[in-house]
């Protein structure tokens, strides 16, 4: 089993700030993590290879230091890692960022199934594992939960809104993981320390290396342009109840009355 | 570097420096100058008045004008048109009219023409039909085959899907295959005045900020959009619309992914989306038991539970009742949140509640300020004062 990971540093947004005066991110100290749901991605590759055998490569997009999250991806036990990192690159909104990772995995060669994270907390749009199974034109099952290889087929449970289903599907194919499909574990400490290592096996690749087109990639790349950003609008009017408990729930169920929410 | 500003052109107006959301523009010597935090998003680009920020984005426009329409792809589950794809409509019917354009329903199924007469009924001008015996329900190859050829074939200029679990796994593949752009959980969508260009505006950075998206250069504008947030029209029985059939042409390779079977789970989950009334709770209730306060209030309610990620995380109450952003967004006519801080990840998933009421012993919790009646006090006294006026009430009635 060749199985890529697809894996991104993403700020830890449940530390993310907004300067009241300015409207903008406070990202100062706050620290980069591996995004939750790659983490679970990588769980389940490590686990399928520990099964059947093969290969895990862990691939990234982004600036040097997301080096980082390879190095964890490393010491979680994957066998390599391929950083994407370029100036260029930067600025790119999902339709570049899978042409990018899409031309990356074609370049590693052969591969049996691609697994990612369902989605990044920075952006929270759920869109690369389909724009990548789209462009390498293989199935996706997204939002699985339970993983299992028989022969040349995936057998999976994915998370439907009324169950789970059942699907099955020849090989290659890619996946997306929730938190559902399994526990990661932890770095083995000195897989990290090796990951640290110049001779490490994680390379370093830019547009050349992987045959990416230079208008394809970054924000020449990419249609989706942002306009502006603002913080949420916050228009209420907020009445304060005060008083005893009885007192608080008198004037509420008035209020639920007036509302006719009762 | 994709994103930089001619120093001989800035005027020092610092317009560019509320443009950026992440802070990375700095004024030195009463210039603006882009620092090593910017990431080449373009935000700042349209801001200055001077024109001195340039960008190596391809510039100028392919030609669009070809693109005409606003496309909603209906969603189907169990036979039934999902009621995200009437709001599509209502918000679609308003895109329609800015730009002077039909509003154009896509069903997409093994037997949809039963639905063709509700999209009519619902604002549709025009409803174009996709049948084919492969395009069965939860199955995105199949109908990305159907409606990348459709969308190519027409050519609209606005094609809408709801933000829905199979239209995130739908919008994206189809998105890729046209190459064009998509912005996904959009909560607001409107026409630019001047360029006609879609604006979509989307929660970002985990609800911290809201950016507005659009795609200037590539047609059709795709978005998915955030189910209960836009308002379903009314029905107009007996409203027509001109109904065309589509040819489709699947491929072998579209059925390479088989449904064995749908498990209905014993614990059925919870589709908060839909639910009148929600009463949550978070860390101030304190353990499971403290959940059964809770459900007691719902109960009287006629009201669903949901919970913040830590009530789940604790294991208070299923995954499935989790409300934020890792959670599912609700829009209730009531919401009332008892012992919740209101961490920006919850709020970004109720919000849009219309009328909030939050319990909370902190008067600074972040909750009180979208809230629409605070009460600042203890849940374990407030909410039996609540149970026992409503069963007052009832007894009384």
């Amino acid at each position: 089993m060749d199985i890529v990971v697809l894996v991104k540093q993403v700020p830890n947004t449940a530390e993310v700030k907004i300067d009241q005066k300015t409207g903008t991110l406070m990202r100062e100290g706050v620290e980069s993590i591996l995004n939750p749901d790659d983490a679970h991605a990588l769980e389940a590759a490590i686990q399928l290879r520990e099964r059947l055998g093969g290969k895990v490569t862990a691939i990234s997009m982004g600036p040097p230091q997301a080096m980082d999250v390879l190095r964890e991806a490393l010491g979680m036990g994957a066998d390599a890692g391929v950083l994407l990192t370029d100036r260029a690159f930067a600025g790119a909104d999902t339709l570049a960022t899978s042409y990018t990772l899409g031309k990356c995995i074609q370049k590693l060669g052969h591969f049996d199934m691609v697994i990612a994270g369902h989605q990044a907390i920075d952006g929270d749009t759920a869109q690369i594992g389909p724009q990548v199974a789209e462009y390498l034109d293989v199935p996706q099952v997204i939002r699985a939960t339970k993983l299992d290889v028989k022969g040349d087929m995936l057998l999976a449970e994915r998370t439907a809104e009324d169950g789970t289903e059942v699907v099955r599907c020849r090989l290659p194919v890619l996946v997306t993981v929730t938190k559902e499909a399994n526990r990661p574990r932890y770095p083995y400490i000195p897989a990290l320390m090796a990951a640290f290592d110049p001779n490490a096996p994680i390379r370093v690749w830019s547009p050349k290396d992987i045959g990416a087109e230079e208008n394809l990639i970054g924000l020449k790349g990419s249609p989706t342009q942002v306009q502006k950003t603002f913080s949420p609008k916050i228009e209420k009017n907020v009445e304060k109840l005060s008083g005893q408990p009885a007192e608080m729930v008198k004037a509420l169920m008035g209020r639920l009355k007036e509302r006719r929410l009762l | 570097m994709a994103v930089w500003i001619e120093k001989e052109e800035c005027g020092g107006c610092e317009s560019c420096l509320e443009a950026c959301p992440l802070g990375a523009i700095k004024m030195i010597d009463g210039m603006a100058v882009i620092d090593e935090k910017c990431n080449s998003c373009g935000a700042c680009v349209e801001s200055c008045e001077q024109g001195a920020i340039k960008t190596d984005a391809a510039a100028g426009k392919a030609d669009i004008s070809a693109f005409k329409d606003v496309w909603v792809v209906a969603e189907l589950r169990h036979g039934n048109v999902r009621p995200c794809t009437f709001e599509l409509l209502g918000c679609g019917r308003g895109l329609a009219n800015a730009l002077g354009q039909r509003l154009c329903a896509v069903v997409a199924g093994r037997n949809v023409k039963a639905h063709a007469t509700p999209m009519a009924e619902h604002g549709a001008d025009l409803v174009y039909l996709l049948e084919d015996a492969g395009l069965a329900e939860g199955l995105a190859l199949p109908h990305t085959r159907a409606i990348s050829d459709a969308v190519r074939e027409k050519k609209p200029a606005v094609v809408l899907l709801g933000a829905t679990p199979f239209g995130r796994e739908l919008a994206p593949r189809v998105s890729r295959r046209l190459g064009v752009g998509l912005t996904a959980d959009c909560t607001e969508l409107g026409i630019d005045g001047q360029s006609r260009d879609l604006l979509q505006t989307r929660p970002a950075w985990g609800g911290n900020l809201m950016a507005t998206i659009f795609s200037p250069r590539t047609r059709p504008q795709m978005s998915t959009v955030r189910p209960g947030v836009m308002k379903a029209p009314g029905r107009e029985p007996g409203r027509k619309a001109e109904t065309v059939q589509l040819k489709v042409n699947l491929r072998p390779e579209d059925t390479r992914l088989e449904i064995l079977e749908l498990k209905k789970e014993l614990h059925k989950r919870v589709d908060l989306s839909d639910a009148k009334i929600i009463v949550s709770g978070g860390n101030g209730v304190g353990s499971k038991d403290g959940f059964r306060l809770i459900e007691a209030l719902a109960e009287l309610l006629g009201a669903e539970v949901g919970g913040t990620r830590i009530a789940v995380e604790e294991g208070w109450i299923t995954q499935d009742r989790q409300v934020g952003q890792t959670g599912q967004s609700v829009c209730p006519d009531l919401y009332i949140a008892c012992g919740i801080s209101g961490a920006i990840q919850h709020r970004s998933g109720m919000a849009g509640a219309k009328t909030i009421v939050a319990i909370n012993t902190d008067p600074n919790a972040p909750i009180f300020t979208i809230a629409d009646i605070a009460i600042v006090g203890d849940l374990y006294r407030v909410v039996p004062e609540l149970i026992a006026a409503l069963k007052e009430r009832r007894v009384e009635q």
